[in-house]
């Protein structure tokens, strides 16, 4: 595989930039059409409710309504679902949590539409409402779903050794409790969409800001019933997903639809941002119980984990995200004896899904912790513990998968990272600075000289690590496939398209760069063309960082299918003999014997006239996974990358502020691509990791979401986070282009478990608790408002 | 009422609702759609247009509160084709990814770097500390104003 690279790896400028620097890009919300309707939704201020009735006559003459759109407008399926259909695109017989839409309003303008809600006459009877996950599954509790006679949405198991045996053989034994919180996506783009109905023999098209066309005409089509060839799904530009405009994306475009084919007008939905936060799927908050057994030299023995998430009121990707939980529960160790048990749970809350990390930094923050803690009991450093019982080449994982085919560079990134932060030596030494204390003995108020603590004394300096290992794309979770189309025109210039989406990642300049490298060709003569779903072939969703890897892959075999081709065409016709070998480089085409024979674009020109075919699908398939249900063992995932990042903090010991110093990201992502990209992954996901770290987090009361907007609910800014230092370790793989894997997720889901061991190296306390907020990080809990009286110290 | 103010260096002159906002008047008079609403309540900075030089929030500013100014918005920035180069550095640098803050990123680094052509690292995220991003974590973002603001110098 040491293959010379002309545009790989290089730092190239993506294709969109320009469009995006000069606010040509349009996205959802900038489409507009003749005669286009706007909307508005109905909802009750409810978290749970029986709706009796629903009484529009007070606004059914207004001159601002064109049409009132409800379930009885539904032509086909009226229950939707990514997984499970229990999710009503119209909630006429029940609200199950505060997101719910009753019914929706069009007309010309949305503000004149806002000014009808308060008049329609919502006749409904509350019912009890579940907020804590943890009375879900008690006997006498209330059911969400009552049809389904259970809260619960799934159960996994693993069992893997015998784990008795292997607590009888430890020498001690640690058992903790971990909370992780609800958070949301926070994509800077609120949810858009246009439907615009395209006549009886076409059906409807759709433009949003859509994560996955193709499971969003999957929905439409059902909700309209219609065959998938009448719902034509268009990607806007995509201002930010995460993962989380897909589910919502899918509904609000089966509503615009629908609302496109009663009124045969364009209808546009658009959300603020406060309808946003409170419909749109969010980050499952999860409660960890881990109990592990070791020896002293630090190997552990056994390990039992007991994961409750909540799924809020619907199935979403549940079932999905807590597989992928199950299976790296116990991280990225090789562990004899595992029992893990993890289950997703209905409740009135808002409802969660998939997210960036997609199950993985819950887990990761409390099985880094506790490889920190029971490090500290035996008196090893942080590095030490995760050598003793790191995966390697032949590991056999908690699945009773085998690690094989690929380069397991999880103690590589952690030696690494320890050498480039100098790790050792800083953790020792923080560790060792005594707390200050301040003796407060006599109530005067007068304090003396002794008693007043300088600025600088209260700044802790900590560091800390984690380590993780995550399986490429979807694993045992679904069919996981990608196609790519690419046509050369006879003057060398080149369309190129695939199935996965352009989320905002730079997925179209990874695939440019793959098309170019193959058939020797700047990227400049490579034209994206948009995703439609009525043109590219379906290549499943754009999730679980696949893009590079399967998409990518997709890409380079499509190429290949053209090269080879060409490569015949011009031996034959430029009369090269049969042992003579061909190459493409930088749009010029030569042959070994005769050096340069022509341009590429002459080529083109050439193979046109005689007829040769220059178009071509490429195909990518992932090798076959195997999964067992009961038992939770199986070949997960084909293969693995593996991440480690170092987060050094300065913790203010008098406000619990903790400011991020620097993040060292190492990360092995199989071969990089695209460079520029990759590093922008690299900050990107480490400062959503850090805001999941220290500040972020949804609260609820009773189902309702308390920070609504971004004044309440913060974000990183440019001034919360010092440094960034991505650093790349490419290992070898044979799978994906040139061994190209995953990046996006890793980035994110170590970075709070990191900076959480980090505090704890300041200030010599453990954190259960995310996220590490002042309260968290000066009491040890959370502040609710019940918590918190006028002029309460407490 | 009448507005009468200069958008992207063109003398323009509407009559609009006392209640409407700068950016609605942009986005659905004007349709410059590179002004983009991310929260509507002066938090996220993706309306970020320049008012008399000044970055300021359109989503905070009434239509006919630009009567007799100056906006500048994303749509003004390049001269045709031709990016200036703090774009262009936006480009290099890959401070680009999905584009939906990159309009009020360039106008409110445009308007530091017009008002500081030599800013400290400092005074860059406090310039861009209004702006949210979500996607690209700031690092790209302040390499390319800090490399706009050193070739200007040169
Ligand atoms: S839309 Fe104006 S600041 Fe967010
Ligand atoms: S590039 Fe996506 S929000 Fe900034």
């Amino acid at each position: 595989m040491n293959e010379e690279f002309s545009v790989v790896g290089k730092k190239i400028i993506r294709e969109d930039g320009f469009d995006k620097v000069t606010g040509q890009a349009k996205f959802g919300d900038d489409y507009k059409f003749d005669g286009m309707l706007h909307s508005v939704m109905l909802r009750i201020s409810e978290a749970h409710a029986k709706i009796n009735s629903i009484d529009f006559s007070a606004i059914e003459k207004s001159e601002f309504l064109f049409s009132i759109i409800t379930s009885a407008d539904i032509p086909g399926t009226k229950k939707v679902g990514m997984i499970k259909n229990d999710q009503l695109v119209f909630c006429d017989e029940k609200v199950v949590t505060p997101g719910d839409v009753l019914a929706m309003l069009v007309g010309e303008s949305e503000s004149q539409l806002r000014s009808l809600l308060s008049k329609i006459k919502v006749d409904y009877t509350p019912l009890p409402v579940l907020n804590d996950p943890k009375k879900s599954l008690d006997k006498d509790s209330i059911l969400i779903h009552p049809e389904t006679g259970t809260n619960l949405i799934v159960h996994h198991p693993l069992r893997k050794g015998d784990i008795e045996k292997g607590f009888s053989e430890s020498d001690e034994i640690l058992e903790q409790t971990y909370t992780t919180q609800l958070v949301e996506h926070s994509y800077i783009e609120p949810e858009a969409v246009i439907a615009i109905p395209l006549g009886t023999s076409q059906g409807v098209k759709i433009i949003g800001s859509i994560q996955n066309p193709f499971t969003t005409r999957r929905f439409v089509a059902n909700v309209l019933n219609l065959p998938l060839t009448k719902v034509r799904v268009h990607q806007a530009h995509l201002g930010g997903s995460f993962g989380g405009k897909d589910d919502t994306m899918c509904i609000l475009s089966a509503r615009a639809a629908v609302a496109a084919m009663k009124t045969n007008r364009p209808v546009k939905i658009r959300y603020t941002r406060e309808e946003s936060i409170l419909e749109s799927y969010k980050r499952h908050p999860y409660i960890l119980n881990y109990k592990v057994g070791y020896a002293k030299n630090g190997k552990i023995k056994a390990m039992k984990v007991d994961i409750l998430a909540d799924g809020g009121a619907y199935v979403s990707m549940s079932p999905f995200v807590t597989w992928r939980t199950v299976v790296q529960a116990t991280g990225p160790y090789e562990i004899e004896n595992v029992h893990t048990d993890v289950r997703a749970v209905y409740t009135n809350n808002p409802y969660t899904g998939a997210m960036r990390g997609f199950g993985s930094p819950q887990p990761i923050f409390a099985q880094e912790s506790l490889m920190d803690e029971i490090a500290a009991r035996l008196r090893m450093t942080p590095d030490e513990i995760r050598r003793v019982n790191g995966l390697k080449v032949g590991s056999v994982t908690a699945t009773g998968q085998i690690l094989k085919d690929h380069e397991v560079n999880l103690v590589r990134v952690l030696d690494v990272a320890c050498g480039n932060t100098d790790f050792i030596t800083k953790w020792k030494r923080n560790k060792k600075k005594k707390s200050i204390a301040v003796e407060l003995n006599s109530l005067s108020p007068i304090l003396n000289d002794s008693q007043f603590i300088k600025q600088n004394d209260l700044i802790k300096k900590g560091i800390g690590l984690a380590v993780s290992f995550r399986g490429c794309s979807l694993g045992a979770e679904g069919t996981d496939a990608a196609a790519a189309y690419i046509s050369i025109q006879n003057d060398g210039s080149v369309y190129l398209d695939c199935g996965l989406a352009e989320n905002g990642q730079g997925l179209r300049t990874t695939y440019s760069i793959i098309a170019s490298e193959v058939l020797g060709i700047t990227t400049d003569k490579i034209i994206y063309l948009e995703l439609d779903t009525g043109i590219t072939p379906d290549s499943g969703p754009t999730v679980a960082s696949r893009s590079t890897l399967m998409g990518g892959g997709a890409v380079k075999n499509a190429a290949e299918i053209l090269l080879e081709r060409l490569e015949k065409f011009v031996k034959a016709e430029f009369k090269l003999g049969e042992d003579d070998f061909v190459s493409f480089r930088e749009n010029l085409v030569f042959s070994r014997r005769k050096g340069l024979i022509a341009k590429f674009p002459e080529v083109c020109k050439l193979a046109y006239s005689r007829g040769v075919s220059l178009a071509s699908i490429g195909w990518y398939k992932s090798p076959n996974v195997y999964w067992d249900e009961e038992f939770g063992q199986g070949d997960a995932y084909f293969t693995y990358v593996y991440g480690c990042q170092v987060a050094e903090v300065s913790v203010n010991i008098a406000t619990g502020e903790v400011y991020i110093d620097k993040i060292t990201a190492v990360h092995d992502p199989g071969k990089v691509i695209n460079r520029l990209g990759a590093e922008g992954q690299v900050y990107g996901g480490v400062t959503q990791g850090a805001g999941y770290g220290i500040f972020e987090e949804i609260t609820t009361d009773k189902g309702f979401i308390r920070e609504l907007n971004f004044d309440t609910y913060t974000i990183p800014t440019s001034k919360d986070i010092d440094e960034i230092k991505p650093i790349f370790i490419e290992g070898k793989d044979s799978y994906g282009p040139w061994g190209a894997k995953s990046l996006g997720e890793p980035t994110l889901e170590l970075t709070a478990a990191a900076i959480s061991n980090a505090v704890c190296n300041a200030l010599g306390k453990r954190f259960f608790n995310l996220p590490l907020n002042l309260e968290e990080v000066l009491l040890s809990k959370k502040l609710r408002p019940a918590d918190i009286k006028r002029g309460s110290l407490l | 009422m009448e507005v009468r103010f200069k958008l992207n260096g063109k003398e323009e002159e509407v009559t609009t609702e006392p209640y409407l906002r700068l950016i609605d008047l942009l986005r659905d008079y004007f349709n410059l759609t590179g002004t983009k609403e991310g929260c509507g309540v002066g938090e996220c900075g993706a309306c970020t247009v320049l008012m008399n030089g000044r970055a300021v929030n359109s989503c905070l500013v009434l239509a006919a509160q630009a009567n007799d100014s100056e906006i500048v918005t994303i749509e003004g920035i390049a001269e045709g084709e031709v990016l200036s180069s703090l774009q262009k550095n936006f480009l290099t640098y890959g401070a680009v990814q999905c584009g939906f803050c990159t309009p009020g990123m360039v106008l409110s680094a445009s308007a530091l770097l017009d008002q500081n052509p030599n800013p400290t690292e400092e005074e860059i995220k406090d310039a861009i500390a209004g702006n949210l991003c979500r996607c690209t974590g700031y690092k790209q973002i302040i390499e390319a104003v800090k490399e706009t603001a050193k070739e200007t110098i040169e």
